[in-house]
């Protein structure tokens, strides 16, 4: 689950005069239609647009499982636990897959896994905006499964058609097990729906808190929110379709009816579809805010990236075994 | 004589076979159970990605066997399989004590220094027993029984080379990590002897056949594996410190464990989650 969002960085030049007919021959494929591989020759701002957007996925993917794996130990059937169990390992998964591809983007600049990881601990890889929250109780769970996967469905399917074939291919899984993620999410979702008074108040409450965090997954509307955006040479380079207003826009227009077939409210007494204008108008969140998140000075941070550094700290002696030689079976 | 029970109804004639065989499908349930919540504790912490990836994998497969166990019970009469897994107190659960020991320091959401090096030394010594067990009643007289142990033990073998390659990397590698995986064999010497025991009825699941072999058996095979493995094997006898789990006998890691793993099940156990 994850989108992207834009974090403020240095300009990259596309390519140096002597590549200039690499550069043409490069946009010639892509407007083609044609997928970009790892060794192929590209860019610099599009090596570096990719390495941002994948690198971050992959990270997110990874400190999205925190968040839901508090809930893990606690998830309340067989089932139930069951069920978590495998979505939060799809979580993993999706990590996993994704830091592989960002690994061969990032060898030709002498970067590895340990880099990312490192970059992750000192602030420099920034992780997705919805997974510095808290979460309260089992409907939170629930939320995360259908509506933050509902929203990482609406921006990863964006991405399909991505020009950078293993990223393309990686999306075609992840989005595949995104859809169970939602359903499971649904799952828990329909059934605090249809349960007793406390059941209902917890989901009613859980959306209350999410709410604003879910405005924001899809990156503010334009630079001029947070000082920089990505949104124009991902739409250039062919790496994703719409900008983050419109897959707003198509994330709202699907699951504002879900929302209000369950009985639940949002937090924004003003929002409302516009028919002549076909939008939604909503309340804005507040966008100061989801800088502070995005610059790991959200409400759960801090907790979350000393979980990442304790498991590396702590387990360094485990890494160092592995550096020595094999076993074979 | 050898015995054939192929339905719950028929195993609730004999009172001695039954109450033998839920004893039994406790051990296993709750074994398993206390296990993957430990497994489940470390997710998000495994020392890089790709175990996580795996760990995961095993620790949800061992979740998925314990309920199978609880879906026996189930069908036995002895009470759904949620409640079975949720709502028992630590003197009714019947897993070994060893399986119920906290992961390291600190808890799962906060400062876990939890120590792979335990991690890897039970999962493997419990995933030999295991196979053990599953063999010896894999031709159980309790059909659903036996089919069930058939069943688990086709995803078993991957979780025990999982465990073994780590047990053999890490005795092979750094002083550091032969230092830490023998500390932590050394301790489990002196804790896992009642997860090899087979509890008070332990006669009558051998002669209604509900399993193929005894106690000293599965001790003695399970020492022969594990021996084949463990770089240095401790000489003084296995011991069960904290008692016997198979006999209710806990420690208070089960009772901090129990609270997590039921805490959202306890606050309405009314509702349908």
């Amino acid at each position: 689950m994850y989108n992207y969002v834009e974090d403020g960085d240095s300009k990259t030049t596309a390519y140096v005069e002597s590549d200039k007919e690499k550069y043409e021959a490069f946009m010639a494929r892509i407007e083609a239609g044609e997928k970009i591989e790892a060794d192929d020759w590209m860019p610099d701002d599009y090596r570096i647009a990719l390495i941002k957007l994948i690198s971050m996925h992959g990270i997110s993917e990874i400190m999205g499982a925190l968040p839901e794996k508090e809930w893990v130990p606690k998830a309340p059937t067989l089932r139930r636990k069951l069920g978590i169990m495998a979505k939060v390992q799809d979580e993993m998964g999706h990590g996993q897959l994704l830091l592989r591809v960002a690994e061969d983007l990032m060898k030709p600049l002498g970067k590895n896994r340990e880099s990312l990881m490192k970059d992750l601990l000192n602030g420099d890889l920034k992780f997705h905006n919805v997974f510095h929250m808290p979460t309260k109780t089992w409907a939170d769970a629930g939320m995360v499964g259908w509506l933050v996967d509902g929203a990482a469905i609406i921006s990863q399917t964006n991405m399909l058609d991505a020009s950078y074939g293993p990223y393309q291919r990686a999306l075609q899984r992840i989005c595949q097990e995104e859809v169970f993620h939602a359903q499971h999410g649904e799952s828990i979702i329909m059934a605090l729906a249809e349960g007793n008074e406390y059941q209902r108040s917890i989901l009613q409450e859980s959306l209350n808190r999410w709410w604003p965090s879910l405005l924001m997954f899809f990156g503010p509307a334009s630079a001029e929110t947070t000082g920089s955006s990505k949104q124009d040479i991902m739409i250039k380079y062919k790496i994703r379709k719409s900008n983050n207003e419109e897959l707003r826009q198509a994330f709202l227009s699907k699951y504002m009816p879900r929302v209000f077939a369950l009985g639940l409210t949002v937090p924004d007494e003003t929002i409302r579809y516009d028919e002549k204008e076909e939008k939604w108008i909503y309340k804005q969140p507040d966008w100061e805010e989801f800088k502070q998140i995005i610059r790991n000075k959200g409400p759960r941070s801090k907790e979350r990236l000393r979980l990442r550094e304790i498991a590396y700290e702590n387990n360094s002696w485990v890494r160092e075994a592995l550096a020595t030689k094999a076993v074979t079976v | 004589m050898s015995q054939h029970i192929e339905t719950a109804e028929q195993a609730k004639q004999d009172s001695t076979y039954l109450e033998a065989l839920k004893e039994l499908l406790f051990q296993l349930g709750d074994d398993d159970l206390i296990i993957s919540f430990r497994g489940s504790e470390w997710l998000g912490l495994a020392p890089h990605i790709e175990e996580d990836v795996a760990y995961s994998s095993i620790t949800q497969n061992t979740m998925g066997h314990a309920a199978m166990y609880y879906n026996l019970l189930d069908e036995l009469g002895v009470g759904k399989a949620d409640v079975l897994a949720h709502d028992r107190i630590p003197k009714q659960r019947r897993n070994g004590t060893y399986l119920e020991k906290r992961n390291g320091e600190g808890t799962y959401l906060e400062e876990p220094y939890y120590d792979w090096a335990l991690a890897v030394v039970r999962n493997y010594l419990y995933e030999v027993f295991k196979k053990i067990k599953l063999e010896a009643i894999a031709n159980s007289s309790y059909q659903p029984l036996a089919f069930v142990a058939r069943k688990v033990l086709m995803e078993h073998p991957y979780h025990l080379a999982h465990w073994k390659l780590w047990m053999e990397q890490l005795q092979s590698a750094t002083d550091e990590s032969k230092k830490r995986i023998n500390e932590r064999v050394q301790e489990a010497w002196k804790e896992f002897e009642d997860v090899l025991e087979l509890g008070p009825l332990a006669n009558d699941m051998r002669s209604k056949q509900l399993i193929a072999i005894g106690e000293e058996e599965m001790k003695e095979r399970w020492l022969e594996e594990v021996k084949s493995v463990l770089v240095d094997v401790p000489d003084s006898p296995l011991e069960k410190k904290y008692g016997n789990g198979r006999n209710g006998e806990h420690t208070t890691d089960l009772n901090q464990a129990l609270d997590i793993l039921s805490e959202v099940y306890a606050s309405d156990k009314a509702a349908i989650w």
